[in-house]
C-alpha cells in the first residue's frame, strides 16, 4: 500500500504548527496505525530529519499512552479502538491521512502529535483513590461485594485515561474521565466511605484544568476505546448534587 | 463559593432546572392555544376570556415572572457556557469530522437556541406587548379581542412559515434537551434514563405538531 500522510508538526507548545506531506510506501495492510508511523519515522532518521513525536507505550490497547486524531476522529475511523490497534487495512491504497494531536486547552501541545495530559492526573490526585493503609494483601472476601456490583464497578474502572473522550467533545469536557473514576470507587465499599467528599473535589479540579461542560451529546462514548457508558456522567452529577444539596458538612 | 456557581455542572443544574419549566409551560400554553381551533364564534370568545383571565391572576402573574427570569437565566446560562467551551477547545482542530459520533440537534442547541429566542422576541412583540400596550379592540363581552389579533397575523403566509421554521427548530431543541437536561440533574438508572430519551422524543413531536397546526388551520380557513 502507499499512504500519503499530512502530519502536524510543531516543535513545542510556543511556536505554530502545521500540516507536512509525507509518503510512505510499502505500508504493509496488516501494520498497526503506529507501526506505519514508526516506518516513516525511520524514514526520517535515515534521511537526517527529526522524527515525528507520539506517544505510545504498550501497543496492546490496554496502556491509553497513544491517541492522536485521525482524519479529524479520536484513534481514527474505528470505533471504540485506541490509535495501536487501528491497522492499516481500514485505509486504501493510496489514501490521504490527516494526523494531528487531540486538541483542546487542558492538553498543551509538547511536540507533534504528543500533548501533555497530565490535566487528567491531576483529577485523580484530587480525589480518586482510597485512603487507607494498604498494607498487605488482605483476604479476598473479607469485603463481601456482589459479582454484579463488582462487574459494575469493573466496567467504569477500565477507563485508560486516553484522553479521547476530551478530544471528540465539541466541548473537550473531561465529564466522561472523571465521570467513570467517580463511579469506580462510589460502587465499591471501600471508595463509599469518601465519596462526598470525593466528587466535591475532583469536579472542582476539573473545572480547575479548565475543561469544558459536557452537553450530552455522547460522542465519547462512541470514540471511547473501552466504551465507557456516558451514564456515569450521569452519575456523577447525581453524586455531586447530593454532596452539595443533601450532605452535613 | 464562587467557583460553585462558575462550575460547569450546577450551570447545567440551572440549565437543565429552567429548561424543564420552559418546557412545562410548553404544555399548558399549547392547551390554551388549541382554542383558537374551536369554532368561529366559540373561539373568539372563549380566548379573549381566557386571555383576559390569565392577564388578571394574581398566581399567574407570579409564575408568567418566573417565566421571564427562566427565559433569561436558560440564554445567559448557554452564553456563558458557550464562552466556556470556546475557551475549554482551545486550538482549532484542522480536519474535524468529530461530528460523525453525535446527533446533529446535540451539537448544534445554541444555533436552535438562537432561532427559537429570535422568535420569542417576535412573539412577545405582535401578541404579548400588543395586549399589554398596543390598542387593542373590545369583543362583544368586553373582553380585549387577543383572537382576531392573532387570527389576522396568521393571514400572512411568510408569518405561517416564519412559525413553522420556529416550531421545528423547538423540536430538535427538545429531542435533545428533555434527555440531556434529565441526565444533567443526575438521572443515571439506565432504564429510566432511556425511558426519558424515548418519552422526549415523543414529547418533541406531540408539541412540534400542536403549535405547527395552530396557524395552518387558521390560515386554511380564513
Amino acid at each position: 500500500m502507499k499512504i500519503y500522510l499530512k502530519i502536524w508538526r510543531q516543535k513545542d507548545n510556543l511556536s505554530k504548527g502545521s500540516f507536512k506531506d509525507y509518503t510512505v510506501e510499502d505500508v504493509n495492510k496488516d501494520m498497526s496505525f503506529l507501526e506505519m508511523l514508526d516506518t516513516l519515522n525511520l524514514k526520517l532518521v535515515k534521511q537526517g530529519e527529526r522524527p515525528v513525536e507520539f506517544d505510545h507505550d504498550c501497543r496492546e490497547g490496554i496502556c491509553g499512552q497513544c491517541g492522536v486524531m485521525i482524519n479529524g476522529i479520536a484513534h481514527g475511523p474505528l470505533k471504540n479502538t485506541t490509535t495501536c490497534q487501528l491497522h492499516m487495512r481500514s485505509f486504501k491504497d493510496g489514501d490521504t491521512i490527516y494526523v494531528e494531536p487531540f486538541k483542546a486547552e487542558a492538553f498543551p501541545i509538547v511536540r507533534d502529535l504528543k500533548v501533555d495530559r497530565s490535566s487528567l492526573d491531576r483529577i485523580i490526585t484530587s480525589g480518586g483513590f482510597v485512603s487507607v493503609d494498604t498494607g498487605q494483601a488482605p483476604e479476598a472476601n473479607s469485603i463481601p461485594i456482589t459479582y454484579e456490583e463488582a462487574e459494575a464497578a469493573f466496567d467504569a474502572a477500565a477507563c485508560i485515561g486516553c484522553g479521547a473522550c476530551v478530544a471528540s467533545c465539541k466541548n473537550s469536557s473531561a465529564a466522561l474521565f472523571t465521570g467513570a473514576k467517580i463511579t469506580h470507587l462510589e460502587l465499591l465499599p471501600q471508595g463509599q466511605k469518601e465519596t462526598h467528599k470525593r466528587v466535591a473535589e475532583m469536579v472542582e479540579q476539573m473545572e480547575k484544568e479548565g475543561f469544558g461542560h459536557c452537553s450530552n451529546t455522547e460522542a465519547c462514548q462512541v470514540e471511547c476505546p473501552e466504551n465507557i457508558s456516558v451514564l456515569n456522567i450521569a452519575r456523577m452529577n447525581f453524586e455531586y448534587n447530593k454532596s452539595k444539596l443533601l450532605v452535613k458538612k | 463559593m464562587i467557583i460553585y456557581f462558575k462550575n460547569a455542572l450546577t450551570r447545567k443544574n440551572l440549565m437543565a432546572l429552567t429548561g424543564l419549566f420552559l418546557s412545562f409551560f410548553l404544555i399548558i400554553h399549547l392547551l390554551g392555544n388549541l382554542q383558537l381551533l374551536l369554532p368561529e364564534e366559540q373561539a373568539q370568545l372563549q380566548y379573549n376570556a381566557y386571555s383576559h383571565f390569565l392577564s388578571g391572576n394574581i398566581v399567574i402573574k407570579l409564575v408568567s415572572y418566573v417565566l421571564y427570569a427562566c427565559i433569561l437565566l436558560h440564554t445567559l446560562d448557554a452564553i456563558y457556557l458557550g464562552i466556556k467551551s470556546k475557551r475549554a477547545n482551545g486550538q482549532k482542530l484542522s480536519r474535524d469530522r468529530r461530528s460523525r459520533a453525535s446527533s446533529w440537534q446535540s451539537r448544534n442547541m445554541m444555533f436552535l437556541g438562537i432561532i427559537i429566542f429570535l422568535f420569542l422576541v417576535i412573539h412577545f412583540k405582535d401578541f404579548w406587548y400588543q395586549y399589554k400596550f398596543g390598542n387593542v379592540p373590545f369583543d362583544e363581552n368586553g373582553n380585549k379581542d387577543l383572537y382576531t389579533l392573532v387570527v389576522n397575523a396568521f393571514d400572512n403566509i411568510w408569518y405561517i412559515l416564519l412559525y413553522s421554521i420556529s416550531f421545528i427548530a423547538l423540536g430538535f431543541h427538545l429531542i435533545h434537551g428533555v434527555a440531556s437536561a434529565h441526565r444533567s440533574l443526575g438521572l443515571y438508572h439506565p432504564f429510566y434514563a432511556r425511558l426519558v430519551k424515548i418519552f422526549g422524543y415523543f414529547f418533541s413531536i406531540a408539541i412540534t405538531l400542536g403549535y405547527l397546526i395552530i396557524p395552518i388551520i387558521i390560515y386554511i380557513k380564513h
